[in-house]
């Protein structure tokens, strides 16, 4: 097919469906109406169960099941990612050069390090109080990490990330998710039902019942599942290269 | 003001589209999916949002105070933005791996090797 | 007041998805999704939706571009090898 006419068909298919979007954005109910009545609902279900921040709630509590979902997905993409990152038989690990890393830069990436991991922390560990969570958290905490990797150089990133750790605790996360619903099954209620653990006074660490296990166990899940998946990426931009000739 | 943010989710919607059909390299179009997918997590919470109201967390607000947005459609853009992540790292592991094998990342160049 | 906020910001995300389609190479179209990103999370703060706001942040502006770089210097890395053996 000539260029030319793939623009063509192109233009014809967008404007259909360009039209197609408008006719139902104007038959939506109309931006910033007042009639929500699952929201409603599902902030009425949290407050029952003294979670204070209705999303992780939903997350972790009316929806773990799909959060369940999620999770494998992540894990199932990291592990296909890390697959097809991984060093081939035409390939060889090269030293990565120590470079110079300009003074300003060395000191605030250092200086950023400590501080993004412990926000990272926090955002995971007052997921189910303050806006936050596992999700958000695990991903600041992860990528706090590498500013390492800005401040120093990559083999210092290597000593400090283990990625057999990380891969044990990946993995580890996702089971913990996974038998903390069984528990719930054994309690003689259904899976994932946040029924196990006493509720606990509205707006505190504790509060909840299991929503906070779920958050931690999905904050360890992402932070672990980014760094692999950076090292994954890292690995091919800085380390491995192809034979020779090949 | 009504329809806008729905409007402003299908133009940027489209405009990831043409970026998909008419890009030149594998790379960037990644990215303009990137950009698909933006667009669903501004047409969620457009669907969410109440004039007037906070956000659904109640650890500085008193229940019943205020209205607050639909936390529904927000829970649904989290996961949105998370399997999206996953997409773009596990599409990008593939492009490594085509530019690895084929040695171009342009996709009519791509098409003429396979013949 | 809010409304105004609404409006600005949205023509902001629109601006920038437009740019972040039109810059063809691919390392500075990271950053430009990056500020996508950016703006993205200053849309769901004012839309009321903080936690969404904060996942945007940091996978949009952070994780997503950091990936695209680190792609582009591979595959950079690449045809300079291929060169070298020419």
């Amino acid at each position: 097919m000539s260029q030319r006419l793939r623009l063509w068909l192109l233009a014809v298919g967008g404007a259909g469906v360009a039209a197609l979007l408008v006719a139902a954005c104007l038959d939506l109910p109309a931006f910033g109406g007042r009639r929500h009545p699952y929201g409603e609902r599902a902030v009425a279900a949290s407050l029952a169960r003294h979670t204070a921040n209705t999303i992780a709630s939903l997350n972790f509590d009316q929806r773990a099941y799909d959060t369940l979902g999620e999770i494998s997905i992540l894990f199932a993409a990291v592990l296909g990612c890390l697959v097809l990152l991984r060093e081939a038989r035409d390939e060889h690990r090269a030293q990565p050069q120590p470079a110079e890393v300009a003074l300003p830069v060395r000191r605030y990436a250092l200086i950023a390090l400590p501080v993004a991991l412990l926000t990272g922390l926090y955002v995971i560990a007052h997921g189910q109080l303050s806006p936050g969570g596992g999700f958000q958290g695990g991903v600041v905490a992860a990528t706090a990490l590498h500013l390492l990797y800005l401040g120093a150089d990559y083999r210092a990133l290597e000593r400090v990330r283990p990625l057999g750790v990380f891969d044990v605790c990946d993995a580890l996360a996702v089971s913990a998710y996974a038998v903390l619903g069984l528990a719930g099954l054994l309690a003689g209620t259904a899976f994932l039902a946040n029924t196990l653990l006493p509720y606990g006074t509205f707006n505190t660490l504790s509060s909840g019942g299991t929503v906070p296990l779920l958050n931690a166990a999905v904050g360890m899940e992402v932070a672990s599942a980014v760094v692999l998946l950076l090292a994954g990426f890292l690995d091919q931009a800085v380390e491995i290269e192809e034979e020779r000739g090949s | 003001m009504h329809v806008l943010p729905y409007l402003v989710a299908a133009y940027v919607f489209l405009t990831g589209c043409y970026g998909l059909a008419t890009s030149r390299n594998l790379i960037h179009t990644v990215g303009c999916l990137a950009v698909c997918q933006s667009s669903t997590y501004v047409l969620l919470l457009a669907v969410g949002y109440r004039d007037g109201a906070t956000a659904p967390v109640f650890s500085d607000l008193a229940p019943g105070s205020r209205p607050v947005v639909d936390p529904i459609v927000q829970a649904l853009t989290l996961t949105d933005i998370v399997v999206g992540a996953t997409v773009t790292a596990l599409l990008l592991a593939l492009v490594l791996q085509i530019a690895k094998r084929h040695g171009t990342l342009d996709p009519d160049e791509l098409r003429e090797l396979r013949g | 007041m809010a409304d105004a906020v609404i409006v600005v910001a949205l023509l902001l995300v629109a601006a920038s998805a437009t740019a972040a389609v039109a810059q063809r190479e691919p390392a500075r179209q990271a950053l430009v999704l990056s500020v996508l990103g950016v703006v993205l999370a200053v849309l769901f703060t004012v839309l009321q939706a903080p936690d969404v706001g904060l996942s945007q942040l940091a996978v949009g502006s952070a994780l997503t571009p950091l990936l695209i770089m680190l792609s582009v210097r591979k595959v950079r890395r690449q045809a300079r090898a291929k060169d070298r053996a020419r």
